[in-house]
């Protein structure tokens, strides 16, 4: 039986020797190896479960009355868009299921393409020959950040009309271009014109997805065309040659076992933990806002960035040349992707080493990436941490104005403390295990 | 009934039946043998029989109308399943799977091939002798088809009317009426609260539309009002730090919660923390015979988040 499919396919294809050496493909073992992995998988069920709610979404900003059945917004004047998502939540069965689990899959997404940039950059797999693999997965990580944003303000809710303030405001603020930017991206000023919401959800559902498996593909075709990296586990584990287990009969059980496990995960989240209640927000209007306002968490460096600007236009004669969002919400997102893209190139310059690379190095093996790497992320961080500087106030009652003042100061001055204690504790470690070698 | 009989031996055959013997192979084989693991397998088979059962209760609990938290009973029943199937993966995975250890060497240049087509290229243009000249002009023309071919982008909005910005339904003698569209007395604001209104018979969603009116004195002179949009990024001003603890806390503001900038109504809506890098609008008031508060103009300067090459003039009706 299986003989005669595979000469089938082989006929008619001629796979039979791609499907050989596919199976046998070896993937070193290696648990964060998998943070990859379950970012794919993740997507998977974003695009299933996204699929889903497209069924029951309106795409419309145009105003009516709410009659529906839940008491609370009776008589509200909404969007169709908000309308037709509380209707999705409350009164169809297994809806609030699949949207949960939605959003869930896009938090968590974000969380594994986070988790594995941080493996690939700390373990130096970014070197040549996988730079453009490195190049293509920020690519796929800096759309994820758009496409989650769209996806929850496409909405409708308070929080998706701030978010969309906010995103115009950055837009607006862009040097010389950015009236023009916006008004061009809204059709209109805000909240735009009928046109906005259809725009929103043809890239949030089709042309951001589009683009994302695009760059998903290449980035599958250039891992498998140079194979996996690997730790220097063993004598046999050198840069000539990779040694693990094949996919068939080896990894493919792990593999599956390890998407079930993610589907569970998020299942289980998207059922048990409520998410996102936006019948609780009620629906945005241009004039109205709530306190506490928070984005999904990966966006909270962005939000934490805005906080943390004094206020700083650059005038010139009484016209404002740059405004005051541009440094939090454009500049600094941008800085941090050109950081992240020119790393492998600035190290080869600076290192001199333009070597083929497939063995890792510890993050102790290399203290001058780990640092900077470090004090980098502690940048990012902080920027995190001053977005959830309101809610501290409401939890801890730390004043407001003092804690963004601190982190004004502390973005600064962590990076560098963090930098010199990272750098000394690597080159400890690596002491400490010469001298217990000997 | 034999029928039945013949189909009951089938379906145990089938169940406990171990299936034809393999062919021995006479070569040597691929993948190592292992020895079999018989109770892995039944833990195999028990988990897919659990997996099946959630699925089963899924689709019952899907079925039942007016069913207390069906969405946790859904979300369970499909996280059970997939745990289930993973769990029965991994244990494939780790016991019923050969485990083997494999070394393939990591893929090596082609220099030759590299060269031959760098050969192919360079012997394939023998017969241009302004080569350079042929790439430019291409370059050119493609680029201008290219310009051309986004030119219709510029449909997507008034990208050049960036007048569009400034305007506000707001001109002098129109009323403000409050959220269900009630004129406002000017007597009616109270010290210590913080009241919306909008422009009466405008379209509430727009940017230009929505105010906040306070009163910071005695009389008619003592209302002010502001535009409700933050002039950092556009959401409403939502807060009000009034009333105040005088000795341990600065004076009374209206606080956007999106970033926290802060503005003092008592000063023409000047900037006092956060981002925002231009005062708040403000709106002039005048009371009418019937007491109501209308405008008295527009505001004293362009509503809603700052753009580049904003200038701080009034806004236009």
């Amino acid at each position: 039986m299986i003989r005669r499919i595979v000469r089938f396919v082989d006929q008619r294809a001629g796979a039979a020797p791609f499907v050989r050496k596919a199976l046998r493909y070896v993937f070193p073992d290696h648990w964060s190896f998998l943070l990859g992995e379950v970012a794919l998988y993740c997507f998977i069920l974003l695009v299933a479960t996204g699929i889903y709610l497209t069924l029951f979404f309106e795409d419309s900003r145009s105003q009516t009355i709410y009659h529906g059945s839940y008491k609370p917004l009776q008589g509200e004047p909404m969007s169709r868009a908000y309308e037709s998502v509380l209707h999705l939540s409350l009164d169809v069965k297994a809806g609030l299921l699949i949207r949960q689990t939605h959003h869930w899959a896009a938090n968590v997404f974000l969380a594994a393409i986070v988790l594995h940039v941080l493996r690939v950059f700390f373990t130096g797999a970014f070197r040549k020959p996988r730079d453009l693999t490195y190049l293509v997965g920020l690519a796929m990580l800096f759309t994820a950040f758009v496409e989650g944003y769209l996806g929850y303000s496409l909405v409708d809710d308070l929080l998706s009309g701030m978010g969309l303030a906010i995103g115009y405001s950055v837009a607006l603020s862009v040097p010389v271009i950015g009236a023009n930017l916006g008004l061009l991206l809204w059709g209109g000023p805000f909240p735009g014109s009928p046109s906005f919401f259809p725009r929103m959800y043809i890239a949030h559902v089709l042309i951001l997805p589009l683009i994302i498996t695009a760059l998903l593909t290449l980035h599958l075709v250039l891992v498998a065309s140079r194979h996996h990296t690997q730790f220097r586990e063993s004598p046999k584990t050198t840069e000539k040659q990779v040694v693990g287990v094949p996919t068939y009969p080896g990894q493919a059980p792990r593999s599956l076992g390890l998407m079930f496990a993610v589907f569970a995960v998020l299942f289980l989240l998207g059922g048990l933990v409520q998410i996102n209640p936006i019948w609780l927000w009620g629906p945005y209007h241009v004039g109205e806002a709530t306190n506490g306002a928070q984005p999904d968490w990966y966006l909270g460096w962005l939000i934490g960035a805005l906080r943390l600007v004094p206020a700083f236009d650059l005038t010139v004669g009484g016209y404002t040349l740059v405004p005051n969002p541009f440094w939090g919400g454009a500049l600094f997102p941008v800085v941090i992707l050109l950081v992240l893209a020119l790393w492998p190139w600035a190290e080869r310059k600076v290192t001199g080493d333009d070597g083929l690379h497939n063995l890792l190095e510890r993050p102790r093996d290399n203290a001058w990436r780990t640092s900077l790497g470090a004090a980098f992320l502690t940048w990012i961080f902080l920027g995190f941490m001053s977005g959830s500087a309101d809610r501290v106030t409401v939890w801890l009652g730390l004043d407001y104005a003092a804690q963004i003042w601190a982190y004004r100061v502390l973005v600064w001055v962590l990076p560098v403390v963090v930098f010199f204690v990272v750098r000394r504790a690597c080159r400890e470690l690596v002491a400490w295990e010469r001298l217990k070698s000997e | 009934m034999s029928r039945i009989k013949a189909l009951l031996i089938a379906a145990i055959v089938l169940l406990l039946g171990r299936g034809r013997p393999r062919r021995e192979r006479s070569e040597a084989r691929i993948v190592p043998p292992g020895t079999p693991d018989p109770r892995a397998e039944t833990l195999v088979l028990v988990l897919f029989a659990a997996v099946a059962v959630c699925g089963i209760a899924f689709i019952v609990v899907y079925a039942i109308d007016g069913i207390g938290h069906q969405t946790q009973l859904l979300g369970l029943a499909l996280g059970l399943a997939f745990a289930l199937l993973a769990v029965a993966f991994i244990v494939i995975a780790r016991r019923l799977v050969v485990t083997e250890e494999l070394a393939e060497p990591y893929p090596a240049e082609h220099p030759n091939e590299v060269e031959t087509i760098e050969e192919i290229l360079d012997e394939s243009e023998s017969r241009f002798t302004r080569r350079r000249l042929v790439k430019l002009a291409g370059t050119g023309a493609l680029g201008t088809l290219g310009l051309a071919a986004l030119t219709p982008a510029l449909s997507l909005g008034p990208a050049l009317d960036t007048d569009a910005l400034t305007k506000t339904p707001w001109r002098r003698g129109r009323r403000l009426v409050d959220d269900s569209g009630k004129p406002i007395a000017a007597t009616s604001i109270e010290a210590e609260a913080f009241y919306t209104a909008y422009p009466e018979g405008a379209d509430r969603e727009l940017i230009g539309s929505p105010i906040v009116v306070v009163r910071i004195g005695p009389g008619d002179e003592g209302v002010v009002a502001y535009s409700k949009i933050c002039t950092h990024a556009g959401c409403a001003i939502a807060l009000y730090r009034k009333p105040t603890f005088p000795d341990t806390q600065p004076g009374p503001a209206l606080v956007c919660p999106c970033h926290y900038s802060s503005f003092d109504p008592a000063d023409n809506g000047k900037v006092i923390f956060g981002p925002a890098g231009r005062a708040l609008p403000r709106l002039p008031l005048e009371v009418d015979v019937d007491g109501n508060l209308r405008a008295a103009g527009n505001f004293s300067g362009p509503v809603g988040p700052s753009w580049s090459g904003v200038r701080q003039r009034e806004a236009r009706s």
